[in-house]
């Protein structure tokens, strides 16, 4: 591999865009791709196809064989809230790669000393998301269950079409939820997306538990749905 | 622990650069195809340097030692080389793939 693809390819990693390691396997010559580049005739395809299904693979172009390897960006959780469930979620999904963010703009939960090592944003969730808005690699899990801190992100990361959004709550406090989205415009098949109650169903009852079954169930988003058209910009289609 | 995000530090990629910014000579392992059932999937990287330090992974453990062995020639020749591991072949008698899969790694030195 060419240092310099390497050096662009780690650089295109650090600010979450997507990229293609093209290597020809005839000579071993290889170079890099960004989403949005422009590449001609069947290698360019070949390209674009990798890019919309986030999956490498070898590819016949030109008489050649490439393989092409994609690189996207590593998936964000933005958790809503700086509660319990949070102190073991967030350290897990960091373990298991996500890019974590913890917001909660109650100042006595939102405490260096209760999420040491955590990306920490003691605001609310309005001003935090402005900075860094949500995409569709991100997924949200709103744990406060207080609709002044949880229904502002919830109803952000539907619209932006997050990958996962999960809401906790008993399935009287969804109730509530669902009503309250619907007044605020969102179509009954949009609030649907939303898990709820929140995690796979293992019976989690501490909160360490239900951190548990709450990383599967973003997990299992992650690796099951398909990937949007991205453009120059990699923002979602 | 730092606010950094966690992928880096185990990132083969970012460990690479490291590396060559280290000066150390390194050859880059990547799994380019699989049949049946393999345990890493495409894409997969395992970097080594010349000492046969090694971080990442092409499967679970099954073939790593046969691919670090293959680095060290291929960091002294700088030539690349497609390697094949699998139930059906020779080498696969030595190290195959205790699942029954098949995997094509794509051996190559950095620089």
């Amino acid at each position: 591999m060419d240092p310099y693809v390497l050096k662009s390819l780690n650089a295109a990693k650090r600010a979450r865009e997507a990229a293609v390691v093209v290597t020809d396997l005839e000579d071993g010559r290889d170079r890099l791709v960004r989403a949005g580049d422009h590449v001609a005739g069947e290698l360019g395809e070949a390209i674009g196809k990798v890019l919309k299904s986030g999956k490498s693979g070898v590819a016949q172009a030109e008489g050649r064989e490439f393989f092409l390897n994609v690189h996207v960006p590593p998936a964000r959780m933005v958790i809503i809230g700086a509660v319990h469930i949070s102190q073991t979620l967030a350290p897990m999904a960091r373990m298991a790669g996500f890019d974590v963010t913890i917001i909660d703009p109650r100042t006595a939960f939102a405490t260096p000393e209760r999420f040491d090592g955590s990306d920490l944003r003691a605001d609310w969730p309005e001003d935090v998301l402005k900075d860094r808005p949500l995409d569709y690699f991100t997924a949200v899990v709103a744990v406060t269950h207080d609709p002044k801190i949880d229904d502002y992100p919830l109803i952000s990361a539907l619209k932006t079409g997050c990958f996962y959004v999960g809401a906790l709550g008993s399935r009287k406090t969804h109730g509530r939820r669902v009503e309250r989205l619907k007044e605020a415009g969102l179509s009954e098949e949009t609030i649907g997306r939303i898990a709820a109650p929140i995690g796979l169903p293992i019976g989690a009852a501490s909160p360490a538990e239900i951190a548990v079954a709450v990383l599967a169930q973003v997990i299992e988003a992650l690796r099951t749905r398909e990937l949007p058209v991205r453009d120059a910009e990699g923002a979602a289609a | 622990m730092t606010l950094s995000p966690q992928p880096d530090q185990h990132d083969p990629l970012m460990i690479a650069e490291n590396w060559m910014n280290d000066g150390r000579n390194v050859a880059i392992a990547t799994v380019v195809e699989t049949w049946g059932s393999a345990p890493r999937p495409t894409g997969s990287h395992l970097v080594i340097d010349s000492e046969g330090n090694f971080e990442g992974s092409v499967s679970g453990g099954c073939v790593e030692g046969a691919v670090i062995a293959e680095a060290i020639d291929v960091i002294d020749s700088g030539k690349p080389r497609m390697l094949e591991f699998g139930v059906a072949d020779e080498t696969a008698w030595r190290v195959g793939l205790s699942c029954g899969g098949k995997i094509r790694v794509y051996l190559e030195r950095l620089g």
